[in-house]
């Protein structure tokens, strides 16, 4: 397709190839550059390695049919994913700029692109970061023996174990109660929760310490963010492997249940797992790739990365299933155990009589005979699918199902402090690019004086983001974080996405863009990137979009609570959201995709009224304008 | 004679087990899980550790009612089962058809619980006397909570860091500042020397470019 909308004026924004290789030349040195490459590929393969990695994907995978989602799963990954990637790093790398920079080079209208993807990095660096302080609370707290979410407190007169501990288990109260003390209501906000507060101090600080010069800081601490989640997997993985249970954990995950595949859900939650796991339109790729070196090979680059991160969501489904399932089998035993004990006791069999081969025979017999003991004895279903797909997403996986597994694992607190250590490293890498994200366009859009030095913008986002965070450490913390994470983390990215192929591919032209490949890498890209740019990548963004929208709108809007007096304690109760929530929700969603249009209308409404003030970009073809050029180059 | 005794034997069985009857009042029901216990090493229950429970529960009654010195004999036993488990009543040393009342009997059991248990090499859970609740063992609450001690460590480091940082980029700041003048010194000198180099192979040499001002510092 050859279309392509009116751009003028592009060559006079954006450095001509001649330029890009005297800066090359001259090596710039205002513009900070990667030490060396293995330091750019750990940092993009740390930002897009997250904490859905190991949350989302395997339960996705499993709920969806096991073995047979890796089907639509790589399929989209290859269609969406990797010519996603590729593009935000070639077009990063060919103009050297932030988000910002970048699509107000390509044409000043699509400034409103990297505003929303300023804004949405910005919410989800907010809650993200809240995630990553629970993680260091429960760091914190697994530096002791026996580890504190083992045992349920006494209650008031130490005559019995506290009454919601006892009704639910020792996890759930230490997450919910001692943790979050949360309340049971969106809007009971209750107070702030001291110690939240200082995990969060203590978070923000740590993303301060390893931002604070961009990335000359970041590069050097992703040597260790984004290798030690991979030990610490193979740790798990073989610990895993010898604990008794692990394999019927891993048979669930990959058993393959091909029907799911005519189910579009499957379909629609791959393709949206892809584009939120390689961490697009949140501006942070861009970025990294502009400090290249203009003739780095961003096509192999983004092969590579998506390999990696593909991999590492089926290795980390693995070892967290194999934990999961050895969790299950513990259950499935304990709760077996006290029926048969109940009904030794019962009839006083001889201990060893009545095994889990010989259970339901005897059960039956017994049931014939007497049926009232029977009934009295309140005998438990132990259902093994029950037990492995019990919580096994997001928080409720981290925080309650693998806490669990730890405390019956003998040496508990080195596998707690290797869990959430993992954990920490792989959000700390995420947040990494989140906060280039901010601070690069926040520089871009000079709101503040240039002058001031990068210590300064990224301190101010990381003081400023932690103020609207101390939201998440109130009682009903959890919700607005589920709120948040619902609706900032999603439209809107996908939104942005959307705009940022078209952008490329038809407003700066993909004419212009292969070339521009192919002075950097020295070949035109082939076939297959031409076909998905153009048309395959844009139809499913589109596609996954309007359903996306369509489900959210359609669906009626509940959250999960904790309440102690509902009836379903101590599983969340769904509850309707109260009515102004759905202002925040359009806030939420909303101000970012709408940024687009309204920028470009307000750049419309300015370039109509204030014609002789348009200077910005705009230089003049002089000798002197190019001296000046070669000035700011050398310093 | 002898058909005395044995009248008063078969009287004495008699009342015993007149006065030890499964869910009376004044009694409690032991249960025993060896084999869930020990697994391979488990004894078997037989007549001798029967015994052995009679005089540990008979030790128990001893150190709770000082002065009564309650022997083997006062500890009755019946309705065993093969799950192993039976009912037991304690009879006062002073009169042994009275039977002592339960709460002394829980208050005895509950002191020595934990002798009783090592004699059995077993546990609360596998050593149950039904109705009586094991004490439950207080959760361990350290003064300073352990993970505020983590915290102040990490922050410590984290701020150090911080002000390292910091500390060092207003000094490469300083360096910088001072450097300058001497960097313009050196950059006007190469800058003018690459302009004669081609200037050389061009033509005339513009002097206009150069400050002869500037050169005389060295």
């Amino acid at each position: 397709m050859k279309l392509k909308l009116p751009n003028p004026g592009l060559d006079n924004r954006i450095p001509s190839h001649g330029d890009l290789e005297k800066m090359e030349k001259e090596e710039a040195g205002d513009r900070p550059k990667w030490d060396n490459k293995a330091q750019y590929l750990l940092t993009c393969v740390g930002f897009c390695v997250g904490l859905g990695n190991v949350w989302r994907f395997p339960y996705l995978c499993q709920s969806h049919g096991g073995g047979a989602f890796m089907i639509p799963f790589l399929i989209l990954l290859v269609l969406e994913g990797i010519p996603l990637l590729h593009l935000e790093f070639a077009i990063g790398q060919r103009l050297r700029k932030g988000s910002v920079g970048v699509w107000r080079s390509i044409n000043p209208y699509l400034t409103g692109v990297g505003i929303a993807s300023l804004i949405v990095s910005f919410l989800v660096g907010m809650y993200y970061n809240t995630i990553m302080a629970w993680i260091m609370w429960y760091l914190f707290n697994s530096f002791q023996n026996p580890l504190p979410w083992s045992q349920c407190p006494l209650n008031a007169n130490r005559t019995g174990l506290v009454e919601e501990c006892a009704r639910s288990t020792t996890v759930d109260y230490f997450w919910y109660r001692e943790t979050l003390n949360t309340s049971a209501d969106i809007e009971e906000s209750g107070g702030l929760q001291w110690w939240m507060v200082l995990a969060l101090v203590s978070a923000w600080t740590l993303l301060y310490v390893c931002c604070i010069r961009g990335i000359e800081t970041t590069g050097k601490a992703v040597y260790i963010t984004s290798t030690l989640p991979y030990v610490v997997l193979t740790i798990f993985l073989i610990r895993g492997l010898t604990l008794k249970g692990s394999v019927e954990g891993i048979k669930f995950l990959f058993t393959p249940d091909v029907n799911e595949l005519m189910n579009p859900a499957t379909w629609l939650d791959a393709g949206a797992q892809v584009f939120y796991s390689f961490s697009l339109a949140f501006g942070g790729l861009i970025s990294f790739s502009s400090y290249n070196s203009i003739h780095n090979n961003c096509e192999q680059d983004a092969v590579l990365i998506s390999i990696i991160n593909g991999c590492t969501s089926v290795y980390s489904a693995t070892v967290i299933y194999s934990i999961i399932g050895f969790r299950a089998t513990q259950k499935y035993d304990d709760c077996m155990g006290n029926n048969i004990f109940k009904l030794m006791n019962a009839f006083n069999y001889p201990e060893n009589t009545i095994t889990e081969s010989n259970y339901d025979q005897i059960l039956v017999q017994l049931n014939q005979t007497s049926p009232h003991i029977i009934q009295g004895l309140d005998l438990q279903t132990c259902d093994m699918q029950f037990f492995l797909s019990q919580g096994v997403e997001g928080t409720g996986l981290a925080f309650i199902v693998f806490t669990e597994a730890i405390i019956k694992m003998p040496f508990s607190p080195l596998w707690a402090v290797l869990f959430f250590i993992m954990l920490f490293c792989l959000g700390l890498s995420t947040m990494f690019g989140n906060i280039e994200g901010v601070v690069v366009p926040l520089q871009d859009l000079r709101v503040l004086p240039r002058t001031w030095p990068k210590e300064v913008f990224c301190g101010l986002t990381c003081l400023i983001s932690f103020a609207f965070g101390l939201i998440f450490a109130l009682r009903s913390g959890n919700y607005w974080l589920a709120l948040f994470d619902n609706f900032a983390g999603s439209i809107p990215l996908l939104v942005i996405g959307f705009c940022e192929m078209i952008a490329v591919i038809y407003i700066y032209g993909v004419d212009r863009f292969n070339e521009d490949i192919e002075f950097m890498i020295g070949h035109k890209p082939n076939i297959f990137w031409q076909v998905t740019w153009r048309v395959v990548s844009p139809v499913i963004m589109i596609f996954i979009l309007v359903f996306y929208f369509v489900t959210q709108v359609t669906k009626s809007l509940t959250y999960l609570v904790w309440d102690q007096e509902a009836e379903s304690f101590p599983t969340l109760e769904p509850r309707p959201y109260p009515s102004f929530v759905y202002v925040i929700i359009f806030i939420l969603a909303g101000v970012p995709s709408l940024a687009i249009p309204a920028f470009a209308f307000f750049k419309f409404i300015q370039k109509k009224c204030c014609k002789q003030k348009d200077y910005s970009e705009n230089t003049v073809d002089t000798i002197s304008a190019k001296i000046q050029m070669t000035f700011s180059v050398k310093y | 004679m002898f058909e005395k005794i044995f009248f008063l034997l078969c009287l004495s069985t008699a009342l015993a087990e007149q006065l030890c009857r499964p869910e009376a009042s004044d009694g409690y029901r032991v249960r025993l899980s060896i084999k869930t216990a020990l697994g391979d090493e488990a004894y078997v229950w037989n007549d001798n550790e029967m015994f052995l429970f009679r005089a540990t529960l008979a030790f128990a009654m001893r150190n709770q009612i000082s002065g009564q010195e309650f022997e083997v004999s006062n500890i009755i036993v019946c309705d065993e089962t093969p799950r192993v488990s039976f009912w037991f009543v304690v009879t006062s040393p002073q009169n042994t058809s009275q039977l002592v009342d339960k709460e002394s009997v829980e208050e005895a059991v509950r002191k020595s619980r934990n002798r009783i248990n090592s004699a059995f090499l077993l546990t609360d859970k596998t050593l149950e006397f039904i109705g009586i609740p094991p004490t439950l063992a207080a959760p361990v609450n350290p003064d300073t909570p352990p993970w505020l001690i983590v915290f102040g460590l990490v922050m410590g480091a984290v701020g150090a860091g911080i002000i390292v940082l910091l500390a060092s980029s207003v000094v490469q700041k300083k360096r910088k500042n001072d450097e300058k003048p001497d960097d313009e010194e050196i950059d006007e000198e190469t800058r003018v020397k690459t302009v004669e180099n081609s200037a050389a192979s061009e033509g005339i040499y513009n002097r206009s470019f150069s400050d002869d001002e500037r050169f005389t510092h060295m």
